[in-house]
């Protein structure tokens, strides 16, 4: 080694001579473990498998203010420690340590001998004998009052955090509601039912419905949903709704009620920020000859119907060639018209679930032909009983269903006394 | 909801024997009776499970409504006890859950052929106007509740690398690491009050099932004269004093624990 054996020659990297090296280290082997023990910068205490205090070191003792006499065979663990920090002990950390012959990071407050507290954190192991049987808990209890303000803190932003969204939960749901009719108009001669999924409560969706009366007993519906989420999508939802409402008093003609709203859609949203929704709208018409309704459907880019007669078929109702409402100026608008027949039901629905994730997290997706065999399986039914059947398989979905989904039934009931149920 | 999944049921042991149902009590979960199963299993069917919103039970099964009172409890153990249609069995009921047995062995009797009380405490809040000492103040849970808050921080994430199990127990590490005493901090903190606020005194006199009533002899939350109370109450109960200390026979001493919970199980028949 470079210097050894002469006392002149410098050690180039610390400047300084080895032998003031060498007096340093054997300062410090003269700390013996008894003092290292004694007077670690951190309290170490023993005890036996009862909690009773067998052995503390001096620094734990300063921190507390006791002396020696007063703990030793003479207080358990648990007395040092606050009632619910005790509670706390006994319910968790007692358990766990057992089981587990160690634990560490918990946060307690040990009782200083003045009343006042002292927030640690502790970390235990137990020590088995030869056979394997637990003899005594070495505990090491280190001083947190610093690490402890700053998780009061963190705490306190979690908690606000919390409350936060627990407050904004509320308002989607509220401005959510909002956007939906209260209660389903009630239809003479028709069994109506609906459902809205909220995909998520930490955002407004844009799905829509509403089913009203227009003149002369024809009753118009409609269900859509708007591209995106959130507020802006809410605007959107609002606009559409009091749009094709308003529209179809002026002239029921459903092609007429969507040329309307994309017209609306395109001037309120020119440029950068286009918006746009997919929309289908019909009027029902009472048929006094043959019972049961006329509906006249007109789509704009949405998922075709799905009629599920009386017989026991099912099938979509296609509208081909129709196209997003709100995007050009002038949207191709298909319509189609239909007879409900007694015990006929017709169901609406937006694509949340037919794009729902069958398997939370998968990759595969429901589908048009799966819900097509579900309608199938359902026929002949009744407008509450397909919406029940709705809810049920979007509960089988979970979390797959990653979007909004409404969805609105119409059933002509058969004559009373042909009434299935 | 299945039930059995709801609350992760584990039925163990001997089938067609007598059944022996072990119920966890506030802070952990079904693995506080691992030490205690492999003497029971002998001679017993042995049902365990874990509260809805403890361990490994379905949390969407909580909610606030139900579980916010034993009641809530005492509905998920009837209809478990319905639901594995084992016929009668000895409900062993640890810390609050013994509260749940004596509340379930009151509405439905012919549910249950024996009621093992292991560290009971029917309120662990004194009573100054009738001198029962429970042992707490009120004061004392909300500085619990502060404790659970405080740990949370350090449960989460931090905590899960530590909570390892230990070398000469492999078995354990992975299930502790995930489940064992570890809550959802809002479930705990409603857990706590219903575990620590509810005042059950008035119902131990309604037991009319063969009790033992087994107290520690040290135990820092459920004191000896609370256990006396209890025998007190019950008509026609047994007392009995294990030399286990802590709150947890079940872990601190589980042969003396399981010998006593197959005496009287034995029996109660």
């Amino acid at each position: 080694m470079p210097g050894t054996g002469d006392p002149d020659s410098l050690d180039p990297r610390e400047g300084r001579a080895p032998q003031e090296d060498r007096t340093q280290f054997s300062a410090l082997l003269e700390d013996s473990a008894e003092d290292l023990y004694e007077h670690a910068p951190c309290g170490y205490l023993s005890t036996l498998l009862d909690g009773q205090i067998a052995k503390i070191n001096t620094t734990l003792l300063d921190w507390l203010g006791y002396e020696r006499g007063d703990l030793v065979g003479r207080k358990h663990f648990s007395d040092l420690l606050t009632v619910g920090g005790r509670l706390y002990h006994e319910t968790h950390f007692a358990p766990l340590l057992r089981m587990q012959g160690e634990i560490s990071g918990i946060a307690l407050e040990l009782k200083a001998a003045d009343g006042s507290r002292l927030p640690v954190m502790i970390t235990s192991t137990v020590r088995t004998g030869s056979d394997g049987q637990p003899l005594l808990v070495r505990t090491t209890v280190f001083d947190a009052r610093d690490r402890r303000a700053y998780e009061t803190e963190l705490l306190r932003a979690r908690q606000e955090a919390d409350l936060e969204r627990d407050r904004l939960k509320l308002l989607n749901t509220t401005l959510q509601k909002t956007l939906l009719p209260p209660a389903l108009a009630n239809v003479p001669g028709l069994d109506v039912s609906a459902h809205y999924h909220i995909a998520s409560v930490d955002e407004v969706g844009g799905d829509f419905y509403d089913l009203f009366p227009l003149a002369a007993g024809t009753w118009g519906l409609f269900l859509g949903d708007v591209c995106g989420k959130g507020a802006g999508a809410a605007a959107v939802t609002s606009l559409a709704r009091y749009t094709l409402r308003a529209a179809s008093v002026y002239d029921p003609d459903p092609a007429a009620v969507l040329a309307n709203l994309n017209t609306v859609l395109n001037h309120e949203y020119t440029g950068t920020d286009p918006r746009f929704c997919t929309v289908v709208f019909g009027v029902l018409t009472p048929d006094p000859d043959l019972g049961g309704f006329q509906i006249t459907l007109a789509s704009g880019g949405h998922p075709p119907a799905l009629l599920m007669r009386a017989d026991g078929t099912a099938d979509y109702l296609p509208t081909p060639g129709g196209q997003l409402i709100g995007v050009l100026p002038d949207a191709h608008i298909a319509t189609t018209t239909v007879r409900l027949a007694p015990g006929d039901t017709l169901l609406l629905h937006t694509d949340g679930l037919t794009e729902a994730h069958t398997i939370a997290g998968g990759a595969d997706r429901y589908g048009d032909d799966a819900f097509l065999d579900f309608a199938r399986s359902l026929a002949p039914t009744t407008a509450s009983a397909t919406v029940g059947a709705v809810r049920d398989l979007l509960d089988t979905f979970g979390t797959g269903v990653d979007d909004d989904t409404a969805v609105l039934a119409v059933h002509v009931p058969r004559p009373t006394g042909e009434e299935q149920q | 909801m299945d039930v059995r999944s709801r609350n992760h049921v584990t039925v163990t042991g001997r089938a067609g024997a007598p059944v022996v149902m072990l119920a966890h009590g506030f802070g952990c979960d079904q693995n506080l009776w691992r030490l205690v199963v492999p003497t029971l299993e002998r001679d017993f069917t042995v049902v365990l499970f874990d509260h809805v919103g403890s361990g490994s039970s379905q949390l969407s099964a909580w909610s606030r409504e139900r579980h916010g009172s034993l009641d809530g409890y005492v509905d998920d153990v009837l209809e478990l006890c319905r639901e594995l249609a084992l016929g009668p069995v000895t409900f062993v009921g640890h810390s609050v859950s013994a509260m749940m047995g004596v509340l379930a062995a009151a509405r439905e009797p012919d549910a249950f052929s024996g009621l093992v009380l292991l560290a009971p405490s029917p309120c662990f809040v004194d009573d100054p106007a009738t001198g029962y000492r429970g042992g707490f103040s009120a004061e004392d849970i909300d500085e619990l509740l502060e404790s659970l808050d405080a740990n949370y921080l350090g449960w989460s994430g931090a905590m899960a690398p530590v909570i390892m199990g230990n070398a000469g127990r492999p078995e354990l590490a992975e299930e502790l690491t995930n489940s064992f005493c570890r809550t959802d901090p809002a479930i705990a903190r409603v857990f706590a009050r219903v575990t620590f606020l509810s005042d059950n005194r008035a119902d131990l006199t309604a037991v009319r099932v063969p009790t033992l009533v087994a107290q520690c002899s040290l135990d820092a939350i459920a004191p000896p004269e609370v256990g006396a109370y209890v025998h007190a109450q019950i008509p026609g109960s047994e007392l009995l004093t294990l030399n286990a200390t802590g709150h947890c026979p079940q872990l601190a001493a589980p042969e003396e624990t399981a010998a006593a919970i197959a005496a009287f199980a034995g029996t109660a028949r």
